[in-house]
């Protein structure tokens, strides 16, 4: 089951507080996936003005799927200071996406918690991403 | 004059995230202010002087202790009065020094320190060290001068929070000039 997924949260500005790739399968060509970074950003970007549509539709902060390209498919989770977690996938994960969204959006409020932290900036705190890439393997694979 | 406890659980777990908090706001606004770890240390533990001066009197008032025989007894009542009074929690005394006039507190969990990552570039912040200033504050007004600093940090990497504090010389009291 070839899972790529990108994942990134979008702060106020359009611009992107945090990035993760996780891929499902076996570390194969590596170099191929730096390739497809610009585009999995643009297509991330192109789908925020769906979310903005989509979230004042639902009372939900999880909305599912809101977009496809070619391949991928976009899913969005908007928190409740209107920060977009959109997640680029090819293959249909609906209960380990909301899990994830669930988990990382936890993990967000923490952080957000800390006095040191900007909101709106980008993270940089190791062990966020060290959990987050946790999460990405509990729920992303399989 | 007395104080309502039962409403005590509940309001005080909501204002323990508020005092959370602000105390991270003001730790954040004063590295903006000063931008100097060592002089945001130096003004935190001048904070938290001006505190305890102030908070050992109403420490006393609560608690009922008597005056401390020794500095044993003072390091007793220190952890298991004032800090549980004041922060709701019970640091460990260990590592008593040979002449009996330093040891250590450990603090398990720090209420201050809830949430809270301090970014690489403040390595050198204490920034719990407004405990250290309540301290040497509290104690100089029962006549005890006392060095209190940090030796490890969780905050800082290491596996546990350690004070030490060390026993200087007891203050005697001044007469201001122009009495007998």
């Amino acid at each position: 089951m070839s899972g790529n997924y990108y994942f990134a949260i979008v702060g106020h500005h359009d611009n992107p507080v945090f990035e993760l790739e996780h891929s499902s399968q076996a570390k194969g060509a590596d170099a191929k996936k730096d390739d497809h970074r610009h585009l999995n950003q643009f297509i991330a970007h192109a789908a925020l003005d769906l979310v903005d549509e989509h979230m004042w539709t639902t009372n939900n902060m999880y909305l599912k799927t809101v977009d496809k390209f070619n391949e991928w498919f976009v899913s969005a989770f908007v928190t409740a200071g209107r920060m977009r977690l959109m997640m680029l996938h090819d293959v249909k994960n609906e209960d380990g996406i909301k899990n994830f969204f669930q988990e990382i959006y936890e993990l967000y409020v923490k952080n957000a918690m800390n006095p040191f932290y900007e909101p709106n900036s980008a993270i940089k705190s190791a062990a966020f991403e060290r959990k987050a890439q946790f999460y990405a393997k509990k729920y992303l694979t399989g | 004059m007395s104080r309502q406890s039962t409403r005590s659980t509940d309001s005080r777990k909501v204002s323990q995230e508020l005092f959370t908090l602000t105390y991270g706001a003001m730790v954040a606004q004063l590295i903006k202010d000063y931008e100097s770890d060592d002089e945001v240390n130096k003004q935190l533990d001048k904070m938290g002087y001006n505190i305890g001066v102030r908070m050992v009197e109403d420490f006393l008032a609560r608690s009922n202790v008597g005056r401390c025989h020794d500095f044993r007894e003072t390091a007793d009542v220190i952890a298991k009065q004032g800090f549980k009074m004041y922060l709701g929690i019970s640091p460990a005394i260990t590592n008593w020094s040979a002449a009996g006039d330093e040891f250590s507190l450990i603090v398990e969990s720090n209420p201050l320190t809830d949430f809270v990552e301090i970014p690489e570039k403040h390595g050198n912040l204490y920034y719990s060290n407004i405990l250290c200033g309540v301290l040497r504050g509290a104690l100089e007004m029962v006549q005890m001068e006392v060095k209190a600093w940090f030796t490890q940090d969780s905050l800082r990497g290491d596996n546990t929070t350690e004070i030490r504090l060390k026993f200087i010389k007891r203050l005697e009291d001044a007469l201001p000039a122009g009495e007998e």
